[in-house]
């Protein structure tokens, strides 16, 4: 650098500088969850996204959060965010309008393996709002539903009210999706199963030998969804999960989303088991 | 020859002690400020020096575990205190930093990155353990798919001056970790402190131009000679020591271990060991807007992993307890960072067991979890 150049001021823009995006539609999906339709205003911001990764959404004076983007990715200018209420910068998100500004960076993050589950039966398993990562590659399924084999949603919730998109499921099936559906707790309007997740497994039948699962939920949730593929011999690096930690940056500078040797941000969400088998569900590692 | 025209790159020459303060008025001169060690409030800490009285001088630091002391002594050694509660990073990894401030435009947001006016920073006296801790902070912040454009912009900028340890502190064990007491390179100048003279080593064009119109002489074999014995007399004394070869399994093998409750029964989950440690670059965001509401800055500021809220997710913490804490830090240090960067996080520069206020050792606690075998 010369003598100048290393005097001069400079203006320098940080890898997290979100760019402005407009609120073009609001969904509400059930009690406290609503879909939030997004679009850069910069025409030059980034377009195009993976099944599988994130926005960080920044409200200024609030913060930022990571949300899954949950949309078609063959529709990549809008994208859609299913956002939970869950603290006070995502309750904030829920006080939005059509048409206010917020702050977007993104997308983050390593993709579910689309290109290998071609050819191969396909079976996600997901908990509440763990479907929203999921929602991408059931509708990129539906774009191309001959490369793929059977496609079988396991999908749970608490209750019948923690379930989203319901209202798509018809759709689903209709596009050759076979949707196996539980709650935890049923009340008097269900009529669907009633167990966990897991449990889902012993009413199905799957070729172990040419299976991937894709899997989104609670952790807890997600280790007795891989025992149970592997006791039905799924091969570990034939299963798929998405993880979540504390994000502060999404580009493997703040440290916070570390578990073991891996930084969920930049070398997951998604990762292969037989990845990150050695620390996944250690406890509180 | 004398010189009044400066040395070549890579050239080992003699300054006396004096002259040290033209080098400093030719960096000042250069647009640098000047980044050193000196005394306030009882410790040896980095700020912003002009000349090189205000170097420890006078001072020795008496260390162990828990404690960190400051003698008086007659030597008059410009660089005989090893390292304080500060490091580099601070000036490199700013505690506050300002990434952005949002504008309140009608409805809508414009985001606008700070200007850094900030002048380059010539830093005085950096020992060899703290030189390979901008090294690992290097492989965090530039080296990596993305890269910090703040922490770059001050590492280009910064001129680096090391002072070779002529004494250690009980604290240090960079023999252990290969990172001392010598600097092999990497940086402009690098001086080994003799009583009455600074044998000085040219590392690099700026640091060959930082001797413009300074006196001095081509250092002899019995001068080089000095600087060995000098070095092999410090390697001596550093006593403390830390087996790495067979780390990162050691620790990952023991994640389940019970002794990590012992330690976390004295540890306060307080975050000095990770304030205090050269290389530990975690940090979060924080928003502060101004009273109206029409523009928000947004400041980065530095996180510990001992911070309860640093591991919040909405469905609970995924590391609640101090004993996760510390082991999450401590294998993280020693064992992940050599999955995540290809060398260890630690550089035995030995300030986390000096500052830590119960005095835990991260090399006692590696030999105990060593001894006790995995589970
Ligand atoms: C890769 C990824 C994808 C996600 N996708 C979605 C999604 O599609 N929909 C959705 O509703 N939520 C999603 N989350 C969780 C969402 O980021 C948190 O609910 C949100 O950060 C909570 O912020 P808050 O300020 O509202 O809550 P608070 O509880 O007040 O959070 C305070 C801070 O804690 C951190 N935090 C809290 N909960 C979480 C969490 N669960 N995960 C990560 N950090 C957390 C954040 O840094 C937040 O700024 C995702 C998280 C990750 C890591
Ligand atoms: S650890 Fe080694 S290089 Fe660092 S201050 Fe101590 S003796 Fe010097
Ligand atoms: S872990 Fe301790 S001894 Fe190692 S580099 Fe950090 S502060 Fe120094
Ligand atoms: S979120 Fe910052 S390192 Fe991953």
């Amino acid at each position: 650098m010369s003598q100048t150049a290393m005097l001069e001021p400079a203006i320098i823009a940080d890898p997290m500088l979100p760019s402005p995006a407009v609120v073009r539609a609001i969904r509400p999906e059930t009690y406290g969850i609503s879909t939030f339709s997004l679009e850069y205003l910069d025409p030059a911001a980034p377009a195009g996204f993976a099944p599988g990764q994130f926005n960080m959404i920044h409200l200024p004076g609030l913060g930022e959060v990571a949300i899954s983007i949950c949309s078609d990715p063959n529709t990549p200018k809008v994208m859609e965010h299913t956002v939970r209420y869950a603290g006070s910068v995502t309750r904030a998100i829920g006080r939005l309008k059509v048409d206010d500004t917020v702050g977007l960076r993104g997308p983050y993050g390593n993709p579910w393996p689309m290109q290998l589950a071609e050819g191969k039966d396909l079976m996600i398993v997901s908990g509440g709002i763990g479907l929203a990562p999921l929602r991408p590659v059931i509708l990129e399924v539906i774009h191309r539903r001959s490369s793929f084999g059977r496609v079988l949603i396991l999908y749970g919730g608490r209750t019948p009210q923690d379930l989203l998109y319901t209202s798509e499921f018809e759709r689903w099936q209709d596009s050759g999706i076979e949707i196996n559906v539980s709650v935890d707790r049923a009340d008097e309007t269900w009529k669907g199963q009633v167990g966990v997740i897991p449990m889902a497994f012993y009413r199905i039948r799957l070729d172990h030998r040419n299976t991937l699962v894709f899997s989104c939920g609670p952790e807890i949730m997600m280790r007795f969804v891989i025992y149970e593929a592997m006791a039905r011999r799924i091969p570990k690096d034939a299963i798929y999960v998405s993880m979540e930690r504390n994000m502060k940056c999404a580009i493997g500078l703040c440290g916070h989303c570390q578990v073991g040797p891996v930084f969920i941000c930049k070398q997951g969400p998604v990762f292969r088991f037989s990845e990150i088998e050695a620390f996944f569900g250690r406890e509180e590692f | 020859m004398v010189g009044s025209t400066a040395p070549r790159v890579s050239a080992t020459v003699l300054l006396a002690k004096s002259v040290l303060q033209r080098v400093l008025d030719n960096l000042h001169e250069g647009g640098f400020q000047l980044i050193g060690p000196t005394v306030r409030d009882g410790a040896v800490i980095l700020d912003a020096i002009r000349n090189i009285s205000e170097l420890p001088i006078g001072w020795s630091l008496e260390q162990k575990a828990g404690s960190s002391r400051l003698l008086r002594t007659h030597a008059t050694d410009y660089f005989g205190c090893t390292v304080g509660p500060h490091s580099w990073k601070r000036y490199l990894f700013p505690p506050h930093l300002d990434l952005l401030i949002a504008h309140r435009n009608g409805e809508g947001w414009t985001f606008e990155p700070p200007l850094d006016d900030s002048p380059p920073l010539a830093f005085i006296g950096v020992r060899s353990c703290d030189l390979h801790a901008i090294a690992i902070q290097d492989d965090v912040f530039v080296n990596g798919a993305v890269r910090d454009p703040h922490y770059a912009r001050r590492r280009e900028r910064a001129f680096i001056l090391v002072a070779n340890c002529n004494t250690a502190a009980t604290t240090c064990f960079c023999t252990s970790m290969k990172t001392g007491p010598r600097a092999p390179s990497g940086f402009d100048l690098a001086l080994t402190e003799l009583p009455e003279s600074f044998v000085l080593e040219i590392g690099s064009e700026a640091g060959s131009n930082a001797l413009a119109g300074v006196d001095w002489q081509p250092a002899s074999a019995f001068d080089q000679g000095r600087v060995a014995q000098i070095m092999q007399r410090t390697e001596r004394q550093i006593q403390r020591q830390a087996t790495t070869s067979d780390l990162p399994q050691l620790l990952y093998d023991r994640i389940d271990h019970p002794y990590w409750e012992a330690i976390a029964a004295r540890c306060l989950s307080c975050g000095n060991c990770t304030l205090v440690c050269p290389t530990c670059f975690c940090s979060t965001v924080e928003e502060h807007s101004d009273l109206t509401g029409a523009s928000t800055r947004r400041t980065r500021v530095w996180d510990s992993c001992f911070i309860l809220d640093f591991s919040h997710v909405h469905s609970g913490n995924s590391r609640p307890t101090i004993k996760s804490r510390y082991r999450q830090w401590m294998t993280h240090k020693l064992a992940a960072w050599i999955d995540q960067f290809g060398r260890s996080g630690c550089v035995g520069c030995g300030r986390c067991i000096a500052w830590c206020p119960v005095g835990i050792d991260i090399t006692e606690e590696l030999s105990a979890l060593r001894s006790l075998g995995a589970r």
